[in-house]
């Protein structure tokens, strides 16, 4: 346990800190811009999921270079340097992971401290929103890069009255690795 | 206790966003009325006096009969308004200060279009538990 935290504050050293107002109110005007151009709150969740699986594809590469993490043998791993490592770095939190489905192919990540939501209340008018749906595309996005195709979805949101932030993670499939080129070429 | 006590936010553009009666007295629709009537005719004076202060306290700007209108101005032009009939300067300063910052938090709500209504039923509870404490 011990050894596993300490990769995530040495990553969280490591990285540039930006003010933490000003970034949750950054991802404030976002989603408030996203709630003003589409009408629907659904387009909106998906709209902010699919920023972040473009936010995902990239910071994979950054979180590899930076982190100095080790190849992770199975699913449970890597959800372990995911929450250790990653949110570590990135949003500053460690979510612990927990509920994990008897194959080892789901589990939840639990956080009691989310960055992003801030300040936030939801009005009347958007209880359907997942405001936080950016950080479940990151997580596909990311996931993706490194050959796991997972299907990630938020289940609870402190935000509507529950007492955690739950994200669950399912692992669909590992992609084998394609290589670019065939052998008789 | 005060037993009258109407308190209103009125936004930039002299809209009401927040209203509320929070005297400990027996409610009357009228009287309701009468309170917004008189908090309305107070907004001329409150925008005479907010060029003579620095302060954003400006005390109490208006009487009518023995009911008060105090009133703070936020640097945002948001002017917070109380209609009481109990004379306590200090409560009523910090019971203003605390409805600030309250109203700080509103507006760092991203969801929050400033200027609009405030309808988030936390901010209602804690200005009641504000009245309740320092009114």
């Amino acid at each position: 346990m011990k050894a596993a935290l300490r990769p995530g504050d040495a990553a969280f050293a490591n990285v540039e800190k930006v003010n933490a107002e000003l970034f949750t109110l950054t991802y404030g005007a976002v989603v408030r811009q996203l709630l003003t151009d589409h009408e629907d709150v659904d387009d909106v969740n998906k709209q902010l999921d699919s920023m972040g699986y473009n936010i995902g594809i990239r910071l994979i590469d950054e979180f590899l270079a930076k982190s100095n993490s080790a190849k992770c043998a199975d699913f449970r791993e890597t959800a372990d340097v995911i929450a250790k490592v990653g949110f570590k770095m990135f949003l500053g939190v460690s979510p612990t992971v927990a509920n994990w489905s008897p194959d080892g192919k789901e589990c939840s990540l639990l956080m009691d401290d989310n960055p992003l939501v801030d300040f936030v209340e939801l009005p009347d008018t958007c209880q359907g929103l997942s405001y936080c749906s950016i950080l479940c595309g990151v997580l596909r996005g990311a996931l993706e890069m490194i050959s796991m195709r997972t299907e990630v979805r938020i289940v609870k949101d402190m935000l509507k009255g529950d007492d955690v932030y739950e994200i669950r993670m399912r692992l669909i499939e590992t992609v084998p690795e394609e290589l670019p080129y065939k052998d008789d070429e | 206790m005060a037993t009258t006590a109407c308190f209103v936010i009125v936004g930039k553009n002299d809209s009401p966003i927040y209203e509320s009666e929070v005297g400990s007295g027996p409610r009357k629709d009228e009287a309701a009325h009468l309170h917004q009537f008189v908090l309305h005719a107070s907004m001329d004076i409150v925008q005479d006096v907010v060029w003579t202060t620095q302060n954003m306290y400006l005390k109490v700007v208006d009487k009518f009969g023995d009911l008060f209108v105090s009133t703070y101005v936020t640097a945002g032009q948001a002017k917070l308004m109380l209609l009481h009939d109990l004379k306590s300067e200090d409560g009523i300063k910090n019971f203003f200060q605390e409805v600030h910052e309250l109203y700080i938090k509103i507006l760092l709500n991203p969801l929050y279009v400033p200027g609009s209504k405030i309808t988030s039923p936390q901010f209602d509870a804690r200005v009641r538990m504000l009245a309740k404490k320092y009114l």
